[in-house]
């Protein structure tokens, strides 16, 4: 029987097996190639999805498990907080080689929409798990900082 | 034919629609330019009838930013902005978009995009400015000397329009032989540090396509099973448990015995079924020993006679029996895996023609499409290259073999060759894969006389030879040296009176390559470890002990010295530190680029230690980016950092013991809270960044370590007696 499941505001019927994580049918079913594989064992990050809300490593969710949920990629993540990030992360240019930071992006601005005044500490520990190899690390911590600037004003 | 104008003849009638402006070279080197549609001209920049420009990238961008740094230098002479200009790979061909510095070869790597393409792109946009100027100032009956480009469009003697209207009767013009440049003092782009890279956009929406990204029409995925050993070989494999697993397509051996390929629709079929495989291994020629062996080894051989001599100052034996002091120390270099975000993968698609085309984060077409022109047995001119962003490589993408491009090529004839096959790896892939930076020992003996001067500097070196066997030995290996295991010692800028150098090769199959700044990223520890306990056996503060041996002629160590001397004024270098703080430093100049860096650390009451701070001072000529340049210092010293502090490419029994990211543990946020960089004003051509700030950031950091009473040689770090926090 086929998993439904809402992605990036539009419900999709899927052909994947089940026990298929939610990384690969993005990727390969959806054609969704904003979420990148990195790790597959959540060491990384680079996989970030919004689930219901949250942003989760869809590389440990099975589509089998998420049935009837709401998945936003990075390709259609909205709200004041995505563009805050969005903005904060092109005049502090974060990017390098890129591929961690649709990760990244999803991943501040779950931040964000938890803590809209994150301290270096509270960066530390909720951004902790996203791995950039550029060592993007200093220009991130940065742009998450003003980007809650840009929320606050 | 009057064959003064038959060329243009032949480009005006080869230009059957759309006016499109292209400016590039000729494979001679020399200036062309043209209408689209002319298959012999291959620009560097485009301009269509819409006005819009497109900068032709002969460099791939692994993060460096040489996108954002070639479409800067084509903006800066035609006087567009940097938002005006789209960026797009170029196609592979080695005669014109070839890298200046490598001969007929396409390619990226040794810090040299900038370096190589600043006069080239530059003069590219200054000829298409002088003819959309010339066309306009026909247009109007005035002198072209009167017109400029300013934000697009043509401005002067009473007359305004969008460059937009010349490009058609521009491109029918004859290209100037030597475009005036843009003088400096007039830069607007160039050495502008309020200017964005031209990626940030595609890569925070999800829109940047990488190699991984491509999905072909009826492609197949195909994983491979590789040896556990490096230099083990196929038997024969089973994979009966595989059959009738959703999309499994089929396995078939690696006729070079390196492994058994599984075909599926998508990845996660693929690797699901490879699970299900089993191969049966010959070991005979495999690597067996353990990391503590392989370490005694290397070890060893630096206590003995060396293999090959990288420098022999006479009489320095004699001027180390005479020493009043030796300073001796032994090192040790773990095989380090370069772990580039985006895994190795490419796909390779079959062609109408009987050619291909390889889709893939190219660092160096020329050499891709030479080993798969080998491998698919078709003239290189078949084989074409897609280049696509590249998430990392780290010199990863440009193996001499390329490995991962054969491995496609054969995965891709054992498939049939009839439809578009995409080689994916896995993590565990990447990780095991081998092509590391070697390993590397060295052991040093230094000896001051009674003042704490260097008399003489006796240096051995054990490591795994990268450039022997490959094509690059025939300039890379010298009387046996091969030049990538030494740099940064024989030649080091530090006026050293009396040095002696050897090296032995350590032969394992445990497969190497160059890793950011090759073999600068060991060599450098070593040196600036021993300045730093020469400084200290001295009683002189190591940055001044520095500086006296930078003290000789030549620009290098002016450049040298004043990188010092920014990093140390950057990091406020002697003032005081709150109980607990050090700092240490050190600098390299290798890429033609000088860089120093001062490490501020802290410990707390449990011995934990935190890096508080990094500033460097970075001596690159002119930076054209001026904000990448200090990205890149910034990502050079955290991606050394995370190998110094705790990664290591270990063996258990030949097996690779780590396989991801929970024990190849990359540097990650919390690990150092700033990084200030400082960047020489300089009105010298530019010199490459990508790899120069990797080398000082160890030694830098294990002289602030040494300075709280920890002097660590072996590597990594977290494994020999440092806690970090």
């Amino acid at each position: 029987m086929a998993t439904t499941i809402t992605v990036n505001q539009t419900e999709r019927s899927l052909i994947s097996s089940e026990e298929t994580p939610l990384l690969w049918v993005l990727r390969d079913e959806l054609k969704l190639t904003g979420t990148k594989y990195g790790c597959g064992v959540a060491q990384c990050g680079a996989c970030t999805v919004m689930l219901d809300g949250q942003p989760v490593r869809s590389c440990q969710v099975a589509i089998g498990d998420i049935a009837g949920s709401d998945v936003t990629t990075i390709e259609a993540v909205s709200g004041v907080e995505a563009d805050a990030v969005r903005q904060a992360w092109v005049e502090m240019d974060v990017v390098q080689c890129g591929f961690c930071q649709s990760g990244q992006v999803v991943q501040a601005i779950g931040l964000l929409e938890l803590n809209p005044e994150p301290t270096d500490g509270d960066i530390d520990t909720y951004m902790g798990g996203n791995v950039c190899r550029c060592a993007t690390y200093v220009r991130v911590r940065k742009a998450i900082h003003r980007a809650a600037e840009i929320l606050a004003a | 034919m009057n064959t003064s104008t038959s060329r243009r003849n032949f480009l005006k009638g080869a230009a059957a629609t759309g006016a499109v402006l292209m400016v590039g070279v000729t494979p001679k080197g020399v200036l062309a330019a043209g209408h689209a549609g002319l298959a012999s001209l291959t620009p560097f920049v485009k301009i269509d009838e819409a006005g819009t420009v497109t900068a032709v990238l002969k460099h791939f961008d692994m993060g460096q930013g040489a996108s954002t740094g070639l479409a800067t230098l084509i903006a800066e002479e035609l006087g567009i902005s940097l938002d005006e200009i789209e960026i797009e790979f170029a196609p592979h061909n080695p005669q014109v978009y070839n890298n200046l510095f490598f001969g007929p070869v396409q390619g990226t790597g040794g810090s040299t995009a900038i370096a190589n393409s600043f006069m080239q792109y530059r003069q590219a946009g200054a000829a298409a400015r002088e003819m959309i100027k010339a066309a306009a100032a026909n247009a109007w009956g005035v002198a072209a000397s009167e017109l400029a480009i300013v934000d697009g469009v043509v401005t002067g003697a009473g007359q305004s329009a969008p460059m937009a209207e010349f490009v058609a009767a521009a491109a029918d013009l004859a290209v100037p032989e030597d475009p005036s440049l843009t003088d400096p003092k007039d830069f607007r782009l160039i050495g502008n540090p309020t200017t964005h890279r031209k990626d940030n956009a595609p890569k925070i929406t999800g829109q940047a396509q990488y190699a991984m990204d491509v999905h072909l029409d009826g492609q197949v995925v195909a994983v491979i099973k590789r040896p556990p050993k490096f230099g083990a070989t196929v038997v024969s494999f089973d994979a009966s448990a595989a059959e009738g697993m959703p999309g499994y397509k089929g396995a078939a051996a690696l006729p070079t015995g390196g492994g058994v390929v599984v075909y599926a629709d998508t990845t996660w079929q693929a690797f699901q079924a490879r699970e299900e495989l089993t191969v049966e291994w010959d070991f005979t020629n495999a690597e067996t020993r353990s990391s503590d062996q392989i370490r005694d080894d290397m070890l060893a051989m630096v206590n003995s006679e060396p293999e090959f001599v990288a420098r022999a100052d006479e009489g320095t034996d004699a001027a180390m029996a005479g020493a009043a002091q030796v300073i001796e120390k032994e090192f040790y270099f773990p095989y380090l895996a370069h772990a580039s975000m985006e895994v190795l993968n490419c796909t390779i698609r079959p062609d109408e023609d009987g050619g291909v085309t390889l889709f893939d984060g190219c660092q160096v077409p020329t050499l891709s499409a030479g080993a798969l022109a080998q491998v698919l047995q078709m003239p290189m001119e078949k084989v074409r290259v897609e280049t696509l962003w590249a998430g990392g490589s780290f010199g990863r993408r440009a193996t001499s073999e390329v490995d991962y491009n054969v491995e496609a090529g054969l995965a891709f004839l054992l498939d049939g060759g009839q439809r578009p096959v995409k080689l994916m790896w896995s993590r565990e892939d990447d990780t095991t894969g081998g092509y590391y930076r070697p390993a590397a020992a060295h052991k040093v003996r230094v000896g001051l006389d009674a003042n704490g001067r260097i008399v003489a500097w006796q240096h051995q070196l054990a490591t795994p030879s990268i450039f022997k066997g490959t094509f690059f030995a025939a300039t890379q290996v010298v009387d046996g040296v091969d030049r990538s295991s030494v740099e940064g010692v024989p030649d080091t800028l530090y006026d050293i009176p009396k040095m002696t150098m050897g090296v032995s090769d350590f032969q394992s199959p445990i497969t190497v390559a160059w890793l950011r700044s090759v073999g600068h990223n060991h060599t450098g520890y070593v040196m600036e470890t021993m300045m730093d306990l020469a400084a200290e056996a001295a009683g002189v503060d190591p940055l001044e002990y520095r500086l006296s041996y930078l003290s000789g002629e030549g620009e290098e160590r002016a450049r040298m010295r004043e990188a010092f001397q920014l990093a140390a004024d950057t990091a406020g270098w002697g003032t005081p530190l709150p109980d607990g703080h050090a700092r240490g430093i050190a600098g390299m100049f290798c890429f033609n680029t000088a860089v120093a860096q001062v490490a501020e650390v802290s410990k707390d009451e449990d011995g934990y230690v935190q890096i508080e701070k990094f500033s460097a001072g970075v001596d690159v000529g002119l930076a054209v980016n001026p904000d990448v340049v200090e990205a890149q210092v910034q990502g050079g010293i955290g991606f050394a950092l995370g190998f110094i502090m705790r990664d290591g490419i270990g063996f258990d029994e030949g097996e690779v013991i780590q396989s991801n990211f929970h024990d190849y543990e990359p540097l990650r946020v919390w690990d150092i809270k700033d990084i200030e960089v400082a960047i020489v004003p300089s009105a010298a051509p530019p010199s490459g960044i990508a790899e120069p700030p990797v080398p000082p950031a160890g030694p830098a950091l294990a002289n602030a370590i040494a300075a709280l009473g920890t002097r660590v040689t072996m590597l990594p770090m977290a494994e020999n007696g440092v806690d970090f926090v």
